[in-house]
């Protein structure tokens, strides 16, 4: 027997996050760059780290190689540790009823006997594909302040826009009697966050339930937290103030790159005090050559730029040709940018490269029909030759692209 | 070929350091900053470690606690494993007498090279910048069946005392020491490194000591230069040995050109050293940069030309920085105004401070100032 640990948290890293296309073609999303140096998994397990967290289990299924690599022992984030640490938890083969994981409840239900191994009080969840610093041990207190099943975090949205979330509907003390998933006519406007804390002993016996039915989809979201709250089961929503954003699709994961841009947004990510950890490449500080021009933008180690930047985020080691041009991208590890190639309005994956001249994407205000506008795409190791343009929305593909 | 256990690292920690005072004053000259995010020993352990050395020993004297504290347990530069791995070697015992102090260092870690089983010892200071492949050097120490393999410059030697000149045939044999002031003339000049036989090392150190001799280059190199097989091997890629606080500036500075960056960091043999997971530089509206390195953690809204900025600098609005050097997490004041200056660490300068030196006497401010 392990020593016990009072939390565990579960992190779902398994989905496909098919609407990134191209990006999640080859990675899980939660292996997905973010933020200059960051993947969008060192948020949640930053987080674990420095809300005292430290045993963390991570479910992977889609893809996992990359993200397996990254995660490694665990070490950049303290996590290799003795008693607890980070765990890759893939789909595995059993004696009998082998499956994949069918559904988010039914990876916890697969990796009972892990979490049982630490005897914990309570099992956190949370998702992959979020940007936040939140510190989970003021949400586990607020928890057992309310002697609850379940908290679930909630972050307040404007009334207009509250149909497109999964809204709590709670009373006046933030129990929660009804979930409303994307609402018509929303009651209320506090959105889930896939933040949960769950009493492990409680949790235990629904998940358990939950399997036998045959008819269940296995979801937390659809079947077992419906099926708590059903049963009477205490269920509190926790407010979350700070900077939230599920980065779940090409628009909102260049938005959310774009707020560590701006001043205004509460998303510090140098603070001393709440490190984002996240594995460093070995690369020597950046370069800006004479004549290049940088300008509300950031940049990461190893870069070297001699053209002009603004509004943008360098990952590391990539290179801009003098005279290119790269005006409010996302520009990821390893790509280059050719010499007088303009780049707007676009996420430039790892390792791709747009050639000399060529023209990817467009500023809204050029586009006459403002639909045809979007963030353009060009793929993990993609070329855009030189000379051509990638329009609007349009992503770019090595395997299309190479026949 | 060289493999890890054929040969393990010696490590001079503090050796030269009177060289740069300014900058030793509270470390070893291994700990000496370097380039946005390094220290000098960063180069002198990944140039071992990319050569496939797997076990270093690190000899420190004095005011070790920031190397000690930079080098951890060895793991950036995968050395804290089971098997052999970093080990630092701090004084033991007897009192050390001075010259160099090398040989005495040597003489207290005998039990460290005894009970070692590799076959070499590749010996290094920690003044020298560079990315030697050591495969290179060891390949040809056997195929000259040397004893010692020196490995040597040419050019003019550092504006220093004790330069040692070697005088090579054109095989690399040494027919030559010589043990000089630096001058303008062009000669093959050691860079504090060389290879040698672990039972040869352990007797050549037990014999000076014996005999009251304390000085390496003079009573092991030159004393035994007629007895000994010694070859010079030259190293003609780009290397900064830090001999003067100028020297120091200067090997900063260097790193604009885009030539020594791909030689002093190629992706196949990188340099390692201690990550501390600060945010990526940011670039506010009105900073403007050109020429310069920057680091990670860095928040520029002034202007910034031909520096090299160390990690959390913060340039503030209207401050202008030319031809500097700003450690780690200092703070440039508004409309403060720096040329030839080299910041030490968390350095405060604040508003609208004006500061020069020139490129022949840049400017030191020490760690921790307000100015």
């Amino acid at each position: 027997m392990l020593p016990k640990q009072e939390v565990v948290a579960m992190l779902l890293a398994g989905g496909q996050g098919s609407r990134l296309g191209v990006l999640t073609k080859d990675i899980a999303k939660p292996a997905v760059p973010f933020g200059g140096k960051y993947r969008i998994i060192d948020f949640p397990l930053s987080n674990c780290v420095n809300s005292g967290v430290e045993t963390v289990g991570v479910l992977t299924q889609y893809q996992p190689l990359e993200l397996n690599e990254y995660i490694g022992s665990g070490q950049p984030w303290d996590l290799d540790s003795m008693n607890g640490g980070v765990h890759v938890l893939s789909p595995y083969e059993k004696r009998k009823n082998t499956d994949w994981y069918k559904g988010t409840a039914n990876a916890i239900t697969q990796n009972i006997p892990f979490i049982d191994r630490y005897n914990p009080d309570y099992v956190l969840v949370l998702s992959g594909d979020h940007i936040y610093k939140m510190d989970y041990s003021k949400m586990i207190a607020f928890h057992k302040e309310k002697e609850a099943a379940v908290t679930i975090a909630v972050q307040q949205v404007p009334m207009a826009e509250a149909s497109r979330f999964g809204i709590l509907n709670t009373n006046e003390d933030d129990s929660i009697y009804e979930f409303d998933e994307k609402p018509a006519k929303p009651k209320n406007d506090l959105a889930n966050m896939g933040i949960y804390v769950f009493s492990w002993d409680k949790l235990r016996k629904f998940l358990l339930a939950d399997e036998e039915d045959p008819m269940s989809s296995n979801d937390f979201g659809k079947n077992v937290l419906p099926a708590m709250l059903n049963a009477g089961e205490r269920m509190y929503a926790y407010r979350f103030n700070g900077y939230w954003k599920d980065v779940g699709t090409i628009d909102s994961l260049w938005e959310s790159n774009m707020d560590i841009l701006d001043p205004n947004v509460p998303l510090d990510l140098s603070d001393p005090d709440w490190r984002i950890y996240s594995r460093n490449p070995v690369m020597p500080p950046h370069y800006i050559a004479k004549g290049a021009h940088v300008q509300n933008s950031t940049v990461a180690e190893g870069c070297n730029v001699y053209g002009n930047l603004e509004f943008s985020v360098l990952f590391a080691g990539v290179y801009v040709a003098p005279g290119a041009e790269v005006y409010s991208s996302i520009i990821m590890p390893g790509a280059r940018i050719e010499e007088g190639a303009r780049v707007q309005y676009a996420i430039v994956a790892e390792n791709a490269v747009v050639g000399a001249g060529a023209v990817v994407g467009q500023k809204p205000e050029d586009v006459e029909n403002k639909d045809e506008w979007g963030v353009a795409v060009v793929g993990p190791g993609c070329k855009a030759p030189p000379g051509g343009s990638v329009a609007p929305k349009e992503m770019l593909d090595a395997e299309e692209a190479g026949k | 070929m060289m493999r890890g256990n054929e040969v393990i690292g010696i490590l001079f920690a503090y050796v030269h350091e009177e060289r740069v005072r300014e900058l030793t004053e509270n470390r070893v000259m291994a700990s000496i900053p370097y380039g946005g995010r390094y220290r000098l020993v960063d180069f002198a352990l990944s140039n071992l470690v990319n050569s496939g050395v797997n076990k270093v020993g690190v000899i420190t004297e004095q005011n070790y606690q920031s190397l000690m504290d930079h080098l951890g347990s060895g793991k950036t530069w995968n050395l804290s494993r089971k098997r052999e791995g970093l080990f630092l070697l701090p004084p033991f015992g007897a009192e050390i007498s001075r010259t160099d102090g090398l040989i005495s260092s040597l003489a207290s870690i005998h039990r460290f090279l005894k009970n070692s089983k590799e076959e070499y010892v590749l010996i290094s200071n920690c003044d020298t910048v560079s990315n030697i492949d050591y495969r290179d050097v060891f390949r040809f120490h056997s195929e000259k069946n040397a004893d010692i393999t020196v490995i040597y410059r040419h050019g003019t030697s550092p504006d220093t005392d004790k330069n040692v000149v070697y005088t090579v045939d054109p095989e690399g044999y040494v027919l030559d020491i010589l043990i000089k002031r630096g001058s303008d003339q062009n000669c093959n000049y050691g860079i504090g490194k060389c290879i040698i036989r672990r039972q040869k090392l352990m007797d050549l150190v037990d014999d000076c000591m014996s005999r009251n001799l304390y000085d390496f280059d003079r009573d092991i190199m030159q004393r035994n230069l007629k007895d000994m097989k010694i070859y010079g091997y030259e190293y003609t890629g780009a290397a900064y040995t830090i001999s003067s606080f100028k020297d120091y500036f200067e090997a900063n500075m260097a790193l604009m050109d885009p030539k020594v960056r791909t030689q002093l960091f190629p992706a196949e043999h990188p340099i390692y050293t201690k990550v501390r997971d600060d945010m990526p530089a940011k670039y506010g509206l009105g900073s403007s940069v050109e020429n310069s390195i920057v680091a990670d953690g860095c928040v520029i809204d002034g202007e910034v030309e031909n520096c090299v900025l160390f990690r959390g600098v913060r340039v503030k609005k209207g401050a202008k920085l030319r031809n500097c050097v700003i450690m780690q997490d200092c703070v440039i004041g508004e409309g403060t105004k720096l040329e030839y200056v080299v910041a030490d660490k968390n350095v405060e300068f604040d508003m609208n401070r004006n500061m020069s030196g020139s490129s022949s006497y840049p400017v030191y401010v020490a760690k921790g100032s307000r100015v």
